[in-house]
């Protein structure tokens, strides 16, 4: 017997919009705290040590810089995701961008550090907006799906990436697969002796910058309504293929940063596997944020922490697939839970027929 | 009239604070045509989503065959026989008729036999004179034709009481001629038929008894031989006065305005459309373009907006060649398009009255600068056309699909009038409008024309043409079959053009004398 039915809410809340989601983060810890008593683990210990290992100086500080690569990546998928574009190629735009900024860097003129450092920027973004741009072509002219050719991408710039960290590019008489570091002059300054550097800010700046351009201009009302109807974009005299091309590649250069923040701001040179499926992982952050550019920084750091986490819990003995299995567990409740928002349970009164 | 087979008693049913249906009683007999009558939002459509269980009612009683019952779901709803034909069909377009019907049954088995199955359809629609091909696949059918599937599908599964949801907006007029006389067979054969409408003459000429709903409640309720014209207009639009428009002031000059020559242009399945269609408009002239829906209306009004190429011609505007011109430059060039699907194309309904209302001019200087976005501009002008054009919604920061139709077209009509454009493109403008709402469209645009500005007005209702119109068009097959002065022709004359006749007599109107 069935003694509840579901009604469309009228008006979702904002607290509403919060509190669901991390009420479904927390049945997601619940469930994963069942399986790992039914594997033989106290989940108190584990949960401890996660808690232990991200409430600290050096824990929060290794989120960032874990969450710093999903921060360009979330980004440049909301990005397209406004406009209904289904970036899956982030990997191979951040690997790119990885290649063009650390090319320019190693390889590049000489010339002042600021002055290199910002024409690094701009060569990871180029990276990027070229990989991007590649599948927005076709999609914009012939309407070929840029969800297949952004994927496929991601194969053709991840083995070109390999091909140079283990062939030209490699390190004299190392046996990693990376290039050599890039001179110290072109390192991003560090906040005191915490290991983030000034890629943060960047990051949190174009969270900042996009939210404004999608709420306020007229390049975001342009997306919103293409995004909307694509018939009432072309009456109202808006380019529909312009904005594909022009949010894909903006799209591309957000996730190609990902690669310059590595290179100037992190690692200090490139290695193979470099993205190490960033981009993936931003397309769960996309849709945890709600495709919104600031909350989307927040999720990103969120995720860095869980990843981190993961890794500390293995002293207690405890594989570290079980932070994927979270992470799995944490999109699959949220997700779910979504239903929420749009809907209500409703009590079935007493002489109503169920 | 035959035995009382459904009555609903003082069934009440709100949304939050709006109040759908109070009170509202209806009673329906076996062997009748039942037209539920009323102005868009008066509650027709709320009232028969109670009766097939899709709403649940507040409050209130329904009684099936002397029997109070409980509609919880569209399956109770099947069960006590009630059936609905929606004005969006419930069909999957790529599968067969038989198959369609089918898969409304409660019996699936595992496999199925699609020659005895449509044998059994067959058989059903012969047996009520409804002729459909039960193994042909729905997409191939006219809409008319589609119509008739929804039918005999409720037939097939017993419905006693057919519901139909404004069942003529999507036909040609002979086709819902052709409707109407399957329905009296349908009643005729003891069923009865609930047919929602908001045409008076077509249930003044087809419905037993007509029962009008205004705001939720019921208004009147009668019998055909006492209904008339009079009495249903004072039921439906109540205390309001009912003014049929002419054009009493004209302001037109001779210098023309918009000019097409020899224009060719092609569907969206790339068959040949257009046909060689020549006309041209003068400043503050209302020109009709009369004609049976899809005979080119839809391509001519892109054609001339810009949405959609021509394969040959000219098209002239103020003097400036604009046959290449894209849809951004025509609009600048003071054209504007009311385009017939207001919800697809000239509305985007996830967004709010202020996000709408700059649709079209979103790069004007009035509403952004420096590509930044003008918010308070936006919010006064919302306030504006909110007071000017009495458009009635629940705040500019909600969606506009769930304004009302006539609300919609309103607000999309106040953005592309305020542009002061120098042609209006109006695509059916009023169609699928209560009768308060059309009045205030038509009205609009009489005072644009008053001002100047000249009107492309498309509609196959033939009384709204001759009322508004100073020259008329006739689009048939795609080719304009001729053009009059109004004063200078009937109805009749009209209506044949319309059926395909050419007349080229020395009435010929091609410039406006």
């Amino acid at each position: 017997m069935r003694k509840f039915r579901y009604e469309k809410r009228t008006d979702v809340s904002m607290a509403r919009k919060i509190l669901n989601p991390v009420f479904f983060v927390l049945l997601a810890f619940l469930f994963c705290a069942l399986l790992l008593g039914a594997m033989g683990f106290s989940p108190f210990a584990v949960y401890g040590k996660m808690i232990s290992t991200i409430f600290s100086l050096r824990g929060l500080t290794r989120s960032i810089e874990a969450g710093l690569p999903l921060m360009f990546t979330g980004l440049a998928v909301a990005l397209g995701y406004r406009m209904n574009l289904n970036n899956i190629g982030a990997d191979g735009q951040y690997a790119l961008g990885a290649i063009f900024c650390a090319g320019f860097g190693l390889y590049g003129p000489p010339m002042p550090a600021v002055l290199k450092i910002i024409v690094m920027f701009a060569a990871a973004m180029l990276g990027g907006a070229l990989a991007a741009c590649i599948a927005a072509v076709p999609r914009a002219l012939w309407n070929v799906s840029e969800t297949i050719l952004t994927m496929m991408l991601n194969y053709v710039f991840l083995n070109v990436l390999n091909y140079l960290m283990y062939g030209p590019w490699k390190e004299l008489n190392q046996m990693v697969a990376q290039t050599r570091e890039i001179d110290s002059s072109l390192w991003l300054p560090e906040f005191g002796n915490t290991g983030i550097s000034l890629a943060l800010l960047i990051a949190v700046a174009i969270a900042f910058l996009l939210w404004f351009l999608l709420k306020k201009t007229t390049w975001g009302y342009q997306m919103e309504v293409i995004r909307r109807s694509p018939r009432a974009a072309e009456y109202a005299g808006m380019s529909v293929k312009k904005n594909i091309i022009s949010t894909l590649c903006l799209s591309g250069a957000i996730a190609g940063l990902a690669g310059f923040a590595e290179v100037n701001g992190v690692l200090h040179r490139v290695q193979a596997d470099l993205p190490n499926n960033a981009g993936y992982t931003g397309i769960v952050i996309a849709f945890l944020a709600y495709l919104n550019p600031l909350s989307t920084v927040l999720v990103a750091f969120l995720l860095g922490a869980l990843q981190i986490s993961a890794v500390a819990v293995q002293i207690t003995g405890v594989p570290s697939q079980v932070a994927t299995m979270i992470q799995g567990s944490i999109m699959l409740f949220v997700i779910a839970g979504e239903f929420f928002i749009r809907y209500r349970l409703v009590k079935v009164q007493k002489g109503e027929a169920a | 009239m035959g035995e009382l087979i459904l009555e609903m008693k003082n069934i009440t049913k709100t949304f939050g604070s709006v109040i759908a249906n109070q009170d509202v009683c209806l009673k329906v007999y076996a062997k009748e045509i039942h037209a539920l009558l009323g102005e868009n939002g008066a509650g027709k459509s709320t009232l028969m989503n109670v009766l097939t269980g899709i709403y649940r009612p507040d409050s209130g009683q329904i009684f099936c065959h002397g029997k109070e019952v409980s509609v919880n779901s569209p399956k109770d709803a099947v069960d006590l026989g009630i059936g609905m034909v929606h004005q969006h069909f419930r069909l999957i377009p790529t599968l067969t008729v038989a198959e369609n019907i089918s898969l409304y049954t409660e019996k699936k088995g595992f496999l199925l036999n699609p020659a005895k199955m449509q044998k059994r359809i067959a058989e059903c629609s012969r047996s009520f004179n409804l002729e459909v091909d039960p193994a042909a696949v729905v997409w191939q059918l006219s809409v008319g034709e589609q119509q008739r599937v929804e039918i005999v599908k409720l037939l097939y599964h017993g419905a006693e009481i057919l519901i139909l949801d404004e069942p003529s907006a999507v036909l040609t007029p002979q086709e819902a001629q052709d409707m109407f006389n399957v329905l009296r067979k349908m009643a005729d054969s003891g069923k009865a038929v609930i047919v929602i409408s908001h045409k008076m003459n077509e249930v003044l000429n087809n419905a037993d008894r007509i029962t009008v709903l205004k705001d939720g409640r019921m208004e009147d309720t009668m019998v055909r031989k006492d209904a008339t014209l009079d009495r249903l207009t004072r039921a439906v639009v109540g205390k309001q006065d009912y003014k049929e428009h002419f054009r009493t002031q004209k302001n037109i000059s001779p210098d023309v305005v918009f000019s097409m020559e020899h224009v060719c242009a092609k569907n969206d399945r790339n068959l040949d459309e257009l046909k060689d269609i020549s006309f041209d408009i003068r400043r503050g002239e209302i020109f009709g373009i009369a004609g049976v829906a899809g005979n080119g209306q839809r391509e001519l009004s892109e054609v001339i907006a810009g949405l959609r190429p021509v394969t040959s011609g000219k098209i002239m505007a103020d003097g400036a060649d604009l046959t290449c011109a894209s849809a951004r430059e025509r609009r600048e060039k003071g054209i504007a398009l009311i385009p017939e699907d207001r919800l697809e194309t000239g509305l985007v309904p996830d967004l709010n009255f202020s996000e709408n209302i700059i649709l079209t001019r979103y790069s004007s200087s009035r509403y952004s600068r420096k590509g930044f976005l003008r918010f308070d501009r936006m919010r006064r002008d919302a306030e504006d056309y909110t007071k000017e054009y009495e458009i009635r919604h629940g705040g500019f920061d909600l969606p506009v699909g769930l304004m009302s139709g006539g609300n919609q077209q309103k607000l999309l009509l106040a953005r592309e009038v305020s542009g002061n454009p120098k042609l209006i493109v109006a695509a059916y403008p009023v169609r699928g409008l209560d009768i308060g709402a059309a009045d205030m469209i038509r009205q609009i645009l009489l005072q644009q024309s008053e001002k100047g500005t000249s009107v492309l007005f498309i509609s196959e209702e033939l009384d709204e043409i001759f009322h508004m119109c100073d020259r008329i068009g006739v689009l048939c097959d795609g080719e304009l079959m001729g053009i009059r002065n109004t004063s200078e022709t009937d109805v009749f004359e009209i209506g044949q053009m319309m059926a395909g006749e050419r007349k080229n007599s020395e009435k010929e109107a091609s410039s406006y004398a």
